[in-house]
């Protein structure tokens, strides 16, 4: 799952004021309610439902849609449009692999054969014991040092078929913040 | 007596282990008694030096790299915290160091070397100092100064910016906006998220500085949600400079407006292209709007919008506090300045080059690059991201500018050059070309939309070696097509990779799949 830390998702984050956990509904109404007054709102509400749940349901269409008086069509059109946001739940971890020229030139394609075969599946799809799910990704940045993966917020470099492998060992066997990315 | 070490935490270092080095560094000077002031520096952009550890002597920086945490005990007995030059990693003065002393680094001038969240750091090398110079100036003041600079758009289209805040500048007052074009899609280019990770304050003063030129109290940066670390770093910069009164109502006390905010896009290459950026930013589609209107009359919600590439921002604060002249002494003909050229792909020592413009594409992959990282010879080489054309090695040795370029079909684009050695499939390439543009194309024209599918199954007709003279034509006018009746660069260009392999490669293309490599 992505956590992008999208500062105007915040509030989000903080539990609700008692202990009942709140419904999906409920936290895409509230993900809905804080941003749609903003200017162009529509993604920051999406990138909000994501990073919240993981994907974004079709139960959230009527609701956004409701929100920011666009029509149901619009917003699965725009859901629908960007290659980031996700109609169904993920793996428990999204395996990004650069296809990019910069990688290709490194050994990219061998990279993306090898993270195939290894996981057993093929792009947009989740392991068997829904542990990863394997993504393309057209540029990570990391160009110089490539092939390059991500792993929720963190960037690998120099990923060789057997650091692959180690990293997704890695992953299976340790329990791993998912919060990743910058530390202190 | 404190140890000053430093550790870059961009993105690159970041993906080579930069993080546990600096653990075992820590742990180290613990173990040692050593006491450690360990600063997260931004990354010099010497890439293949990374994770390049810099320890700070009375001589200078010196650095060691590139450093994995399993060499730190090492070097840590070899006098790392004494700056001791004994061990094999051990490069010496950092300034020294050729591929970084032979730059002409304007823009980049305080990557690497500071602490990319630090006012106090960015201030001492003269950050702000064209902001207040700016406000010294009313808006036609601020662009003349940037028109004097010969300052073109960095993200790829070359466009005079100064024309560009003239004609925003100049339409009547009301909401106006400042968009920073941060969807830095292309392969082979990061120096709009080193800008992001390692220099944030430069580009947070670009921008408001174009915010007092044209009179344009918000801005936008359209930051691409692959680079989460770079929209980590960059929303605590704008925390910050908010707090330190370099943004707001009031900035630096002068009374001036002027507010920014970070939007995510959300994994669409086309919404690198400037309208449908700004579509995008409305809450729409990414779809590519036709122009006129430009942007610049009828931009971000109907009003008038500077739409910038962050490398055009970030050049601008050297431009006020320089003078646009001191930026025009560099590079020649109509290419003013200097470029960040991003050394990537197979090659030996990759990063960031920043020059003025005119070197040759030789020198820079040579001299600086040293060749290819596998040691083979090179073959061809992408400048411009994934719509530009591949380059064989005759023209190599033409000077890197917009025009000098364009005279042989070349794009200098974002500034990214991709290396390939002789084991590359040129037709595999050509392939990948037209197979992105059909997942990446918005879908408004049809050129674009149909022409890329056409396109993969021509090449893969070909490859399989069919009708190979028919199907060379047929290839040939789908991307004749392609280039004259597409709406926007991403359709217009798709085909300059794909002609430059027809040109220059042909026999990759031709070669039946499974035959033997050249």
């Amino acid at each position: 799952m992505y956590k992008h830390n999208n500062p105007s998702a915040e509030g989000l984050s903080t539990p609700p004021p008692d202990d009942q956990p709140q419904s999906q509904p409920e936290q895409i109404q509230q993900a809905v309610d804080s941003l749609k007054d903003q200017p162009g709102a529509m993604l920051p509400i999406l990138h909000a439902i994501q990073d919240r749940l993981g994907y974004i349901p079709d139960a959230a269409v009527p609701i956004i849609a409701e929100g920011l008086r666009r029509t149901r069509a619009e917003v699965h059109g725009i859901i629908s449009f960007y290659h980031h946001f996700r109609t169904h739940p993920a793996g428990r971890r999204v395996i990004q692999v650069c296809r990019a020229e910069a990688c290709q030139a490194v050994g990219a394609r061998a990279l993306e054969a090898h993270a195939k075969t290894s996981l057993g599946v093929d792009y947009h799809q989740t392991s068997a014991d829904n542990e990863f799910t394997l993504e393309p990704v057209y540029c990570l940045g990391n160009c110089a040092c490539g092939p390059s993966i991500r792993v929720g917020d963190d960037v690998h470099g120099r990923v060789t078929p057997a650091r692959f492998d180690a990293l997704v060992e890695e992953l299976t066997t340790s329990v791993v913040s998912l919060r990743g990315g910058m530390k202190p | 007596m404190t140890v000053t070490v430093y550790v870059p935490r961009d993105t690159t270092a970041l993906s080579l282990g930069a993080d546990p080095v600096a653990a075992r560094i820590e742990q180290a000077a613990t173990e040692r008694g050593v006491e450690l002031k360990l600063v997260r520096n931004g990354s010099r952009g010497l890439f293949w030096l990374e994770p390049l550890v810099e320890v700070a002597t009375p001589a200078g920086r010196v650095a060691y790299g590139p450093v994995t945490p399993e060499d730190v005990p090492a070097l840590v007995e070899a006098g790392l915290f004494e700056g001791g030059q004994e061990h094999e990693l051990a490069l010496g003065l950092t300034e020294d160091i050729p591929y970084l002393k032979n730059q002409q680094r304007l823009t980049f001038s305080r990557i690497g070397i500071t602490d990319p969240l630090s006012l106090d750091d960015y201030t001492g090398l003269r950050g702000f100092e064209g902001l207040k110079k700016a406000l010294t100036l009313d808006g036609q003041g601020i662009i003349d100064e940037v028109k004097a600079s010969g300052l073109r758009g960095r993200g790829g289209a070359a466009f005079p910016t100064a024309i560009k805040w003239q004609t925003v500048h100049d339409e009547p007052p009301g909401q106006k906006y400042i968009v920073c074009n941060a969807d830095e899609g292309d392969s082979g280019t990061f120096a709009d998220r080193l800008v992001m990770e390692c220099d944030p304050y430069m580009l947070i003063e670009g921008m408001t500085i174009a915010g007092l030129a044209v009179g344009a109290t918000q801005g936008y940066i359209y930051l691409r949600s692959e680079y989460p670390l770079a929209q980590k770093i960059f929303n605590e910069a704008l925390r910050r400079a908010y707090a330190a009164g370099y943004l707001g109502e009031n900035i630096l006390g002068s009374g001036r407006h002027f507010d920014l905010e970070v939007r995510l896009g959300a994994g669409a290459y086309i919404c690198g292209e400037e309208t449908s950026l700004l579509d995008s930013l409305e809450g729409k589609r990414g779809m590519v709007r036709a122009k006129p209107p430009l942007p610049a009359i009828q931009g971000l919600f109907g009003r008038p919008t500077v739409v910038n590439n962050v490398l055009s921002l970030a050049a601008v604060p050297f431009i006020l506090d320089q003078g646009g002249q001191t930026y025009a002494d560099y590079g020649q003909g109509r290419s003013l300045g200097t470029l960040a050229l991003q050394l990537a792909g197979n090659v030996k020592r990759g990063g960031l080059v920043e020059l003025a413009f005119g070197t040759t594409l030789r020198t820079l992959m040579e001299t600086f690059g040293g060749g290819t990282l596998s040691g083979r010879p090179l073959k061809a080489v992408q400048v411009g991201g994934p719509l530009g054309a591949y380059l064989p090695e005759s023209q190599w040795d033409s000077p890197i500018d917009y025009e000098a370029f364009a005279a042989f079909g070349g794009v200098v684009g974002h500034g990214g050059v991709v290396m390939f050695d002789d084991s590359v499939d040129m037709g595999e390439q050509a392939r990948f070309a037209m197979e992105f543009c059909t997942v990446e194309s918005c879908g408004k024209c049809t050129p674009c939309r149909i022409g890329s599918v056409r396109g993969v199954e021509v090449i893969d007709r070909l490859r399989a070696g069919e009708d190979r003279d028919a199907n060379l034509e047929l290839l040939s006018e789908l991307c004749e097509t392609m280039v004259d009746g597409s709406l926007c660069a991403m359709g217009g260009m798709t085909p300059f990779p794909v002609q430059s392999v027809l040109k220059h490669f042909p026999d990759d293309l031709t070669r039946s799949r499974g035959g033997a490599p050249c």
